[in-house]
């Protein structure tokens, strides 16, 4: 009797496998757009973090935390101009050391409760009293990058707190003192880790108990299941199996509510432009360079995003000796053919950089000296600094690609085939990313050439610029005591216009000192489905879906 | 037979032993660190030697070994250093998905692949033959991500009629209890989750499904031709047997104990994770979830997956030696 029993078990997967195909024709008559009506999905490439965005420093977690919190002051629409928040003003006393901040009223946080200026001090006396583990960078690390230490620091080498203090002046008047006037402030309140969320629930869900040890952090319950601030959309749902993030509106938001009812954010390995066309996401980010026109064609609302990073060939003056003539580095900046690089390897929108900063960061100066294409002008310039066989180390970095910098091997090739044009030789040094071509190009001394560049965190262009430049750096080998402390002036400066006329003085200055050559601005992009409308791109990734809708 | 499956059992914990030592020096030849994975790419050197030494990085590979013995011995496989979260809950995440996926495959390419392999044994050199063989041999040889991706623009993008992702449509608030999608929509009587859940596994399953069905049907022909030559076919057709029984009784079940040990070690292989086909289908399940682990020197992962795949591999092979029991009556597990 066991000849029918293996027969009937092959039968049955037989039949098991054509019922699962006929399950998918029994499937196939759904309209894929059908139940999505007041559910917008949106692809994304990797899982959130963490969801307390005070934790949060990857670009997934901040993306949800954008859509879930608000903050004090935030890039305007689609730019990276700091406008009112959460704040309705922001002004500094004579001082620039003392901010007063008159707040909205009328605001709720997801649990019901007020925002007022308690809310307010409230979270910053929290960031400031962090303690234990809540000091390590892995988890405060936005409030280190921006505030430096702790009102009790633990570790020696950070510096003293930004912070200084945090007084309520009434229910919609909040006063924050600072140690020292800089160019952060309050710039970088507009960063999302600097959120505002609800004091009631930071308390019960108990935020600050963070467990494990610095290698392997356990999240309190806040930071992974109950997340409450006071934008559009209100946490609903972490499905860490099936990998999405769900979201829902806040029906008591005080500004305009959200037109789609649930936000969704799932993650994808697979193509996500098969999963677009398909209909089973609504949208998704970083559309590759080589699909973003296919799409446009197709009727994809197809949205780049104004360009935030800059891609720079860096010039080591303590390297090769000539390198330190100012002929020598116009040469070079002449010699390249900036926009034959961008035509063949930037995506749609790409520009030619001719600051050290991109043009939507308000210090942007396009009177600056320009330095075009012109190899007969190089090869002058090199025969005035009497610089004759001129070789030079090039390094570039291999395994990586970034927005700014998409082809870093072509993009170098095509820089020696214009330097070899001029008559300079070329020794090309290919390192992987990390940790040997950063540690040769930012700590190295061995550099004469090299690629790189930096994605903005907030819209100041100090936090360009002044990165780069406001210091003697190994990558740059140059010391220039009278532009560190222009500098310094600019970031010591409480009024932001009159700050912003200096930092135009200072990309005035740096493209005639000519330290490296602004190459490129990369934008990237984001698709949205052919139906749905609304939503503004931003060059700091702040895209509010609560303007989304389906047409 | 207990006695047998008793012993087959304790025979993993020196496996285990002998692979756990061998990972442990693997590992550690291993370029990078993972460091790099917790501090990101910036991380100056001194950060990095202060979180090797608090890791216990730098300590003998042997007290290593031993501290993470230890732990294994109260059923501890650690933290995941990326995702911060106990290496269990996150593999006891993933693993049902891997299971759902590798019984469907498994079912596609058991139920197509030995009637394929039978009828192109008895129709030898017929044009079902030709397609059998010839069908098979392209299926081996096209890679997965390119069939998952063609796949998917045929019946997903173009046709509509299968999903392109998941294990579960976003918006269907499903109850999950095992997280076994489509038990848990039968168990809560959630039929538009459990067929949800189905619907959502076809179009993986398929592809995931291509080469062991490619491999079925080739040794179940092979097999069953070698079968049909045999002389008690010849005297059950002389006996005047209907075909029926003879295909059934002598014909199938002598052809099948290769194919059953091909099935089996197919299924450990599947179990152990099909990284392109859930990356493709980004199908939430412990072949893209290993190989991130690697890509983030995550070590406990690591560890904890290879481990607990060896563990399925073996017990795995136990079934398909008890099943032989069963199909071939003169075998006797001792």
């Amino acid at each position: 009797m066991r000849a029918p029993r293996l027969k009937t078990a092959i039968a049955v997967a037989a039949a098991a496998a054509l019922a699962l195909a006929a399950a998918g024709c029994a499937e196939s008559g759904r309209d894929p757009e059908a139940p999505k009506k007041d559910t917008l999905v949106f692809g994304v490439a990797g899982d959130a973090k963490v969801l307390d965005p005070s934790f949060a420093s990857d670009g997934e977690s901040l993306r949800v935390a954008r859509q879930i919190f608000e903050t004090l002051v935030q890039p305007e629409e689609g730019g990276a101009k700091i406008v009112p928040g959460l704040a309705t003003s922001f002004t500094p006393d004579s001082t620039g050391l003392v901010w007063t901040f008159k707040l909205k009223t009328g605001v709720k946080f997801h649990d019901g409760t007020d925002f007022n200026a308690e809310a307010v001090c409230f979270n910053f006396n929290r960031w400031f009293n962090y303690s234990g583990l809540l000091q390590s960078p892995d988890v405060s690390s936005y409030w280190q990058d921006i505030f430096g230490g702790f009102a009790k620091s633990e570790d020696p080498k950070l510096p003293p707190s930004l912070f200084k203090s945090c007084t309520v002046k009434g229910a919609d008047t909040a006063e924050i003192a600072i140690t020292s006037v800089t160019s952060k402030f309050p710039a970088a309140l507009a960063l999302p880790s600097f959120s505002m969320s609800s004091p009631k629930a930071l308390k019960d869900f108990e935020a600050d108990k963070i467990g494990g040890t610095a290698e392997s952090i356990t999240y309190p319950k806040y930071a992974t299941d109950s997340p409450v601030g006071t934008g559009a959309y209100k946490f609903e749902a972490w499905d860490r199996a099936n990998k999405v993030i769900k979201l829902t509106k806040f029906d008591n938001y005080h500004g305009e509510k959200a037109k789609i009812k649930n936000l969704h954010f799932k993650t994808l390995t697979g193509s996500a432009k098969q999963s677009l066309e398909a209909g089973d996401i609504d949208g998704y980010d970083l559309v590759a360079p080589a699909d973003q026109k296919a799409l446009k064609d197709a009727g994809y609302n197809l949205l780049p995003r104004p360009a935030f990073n800059i891609l720079y060939l860096a010039i080591n003056q303590s390297g090769n000796p000539a390198l330190a003539k100012p002929e020598v580095r116009q040469a070079i900046a002449h010699a390249i053919n900036k926009k034959a690089i961008i035509d063949s390897k930037y995506p749609i929108g790409s520009e030619v950089a001719i600051n050290f900063q991109p043009p939507t960061v308000p210090g942007h100066n396009p009177g600056v000296t320009k330095y075009d294409y012109d190899p007969t002008k190089a090869k002058a310039l090199l025969a005035s600094a009497g610089v004759t066989g001129l070789k030079l180390k090039f390094h570039y970095p291999t395994e990586v690609t970034r927005p700014y910098m998409p082809a870093p091997k072509d993009i170098h090739e095509m820089m020696v085939a214009d330097l070899k044009a001029v008559g300079i030789e070329v020794e090309a040094i290919p390192l992987k990313w990390n940790p040997e071509y950063l540690n040769a190009v930012q700590t190295g001394k061995n550099h004469d050439l090299h690629l790189l560049g930096w994605t903005g965190d907030y819209g100041d262009a100090y936090n360009f610029i002044g990165t780069f430049f406001d210091r003697a750096k190994d990558e740059w080998g140059f010391t220039n005591q009278a532009l560190f402390d222009q500098f310094k002036a600019a970031d010591k400066e409480p009024d932001i216009n009159k700050r912003v006329e200096l930092y135009k003085a200072l990309n005035a200055e740096l493209l005639k000192f000519l330290p490296g050559v602004p190459i490129a601005h990369g934008p990237n992009a984001l698709v949205l489905g052919k139906n749905v409308t609304g939503v503004k791109p931003s060059p700091l990734t702040n895209e509010r879906y609560a303007s989304a809708e389906f047409k | 037979m207990l006695r047998f499956i008793v012993r087959r059992l304790l025979q993993l914990i020196p496996t285990l032993l002998g692979l756990s030592l061998l990972l442990f020096i693997w590992l550690h030849r291993l370029p990078g660190g993972p460091e790099t994975a917790l501090l990101g790419e910036r991380a100056t050197p001194e950060t990095r030697a202060a979180v090797r030494e608090a890791m216990g990085l730098d300590d003998p590979i042997f007290v290593q070994y031993g501290r993470f013995l230890k732990q294994l011995l109260t059923g501890d496989l650690g933290n995941s250093l990326s995702e911060k979260r106990p290496v269990i809950d996150l593999f006891l995440e993933r693993f049902p998905g891997t299971i759902e996926l590798t019984v469907v495959a498994m079912l596609f390419a058991i139920g197509l692949g030995i009637p394929l392999g039978y009828l192109a044994a008895k129709r030898r050199a017929s044009w079902l033959d030709h397609m059998s063989v010839g069908g098979s041999l392209v299926a081996i040889c096209i890679p997965i991500f390119f069939l998952g991706y063609l796949i998917k623009a045929v019946f997903a993008v173009k046709l509509g009629w299968f999903p392109t992702f998941g294990r579960q449509d976003t918006t269907i608030d499903a109850t999950h209890i095992t997280g076994f999608y489509v038990l848990d929509g039968i168990m809560t009587q959630e039929w538009d989750a459990a067929l949800d859940a189905l619907w959502h596994l076809v179009l993986p399953g398929l592809t995931l499904a291509s080469i062991p069905l490619a491999i079925i049907v080739r040794i179940t022909r092979a097999s069953v031709l070698e079968v049909l030559n045999e002389d008690y076919v010849r005297t059950a057709q002389a006996k005047g047997l209907t075909e029926r029984r003879i295909r059934g009784r002598h014909v199938l079940r002598n052809a099948m104990l290769p194919v059953v040990t091909v099935i089996g070690l197919l299924t450990g292989g599947l179990l152990s994770g099909a990284v392109l086909t859930e990356t493709v289908f980004s199908f939430t399940g412990i072949g893209q979830f290993a190989a991130q682990s690697i890509d983030h020197r995550d070590y406990p992962v690591m560890m904890g997956f290879i481990l607990i795949i060896a563990v399925v591999y073996v017990i795995v092979n136990l079934i398909v030696d008890i099943s032989y029991t069963f199909i071939d009556p003169r075998v006797r597990v001792r």
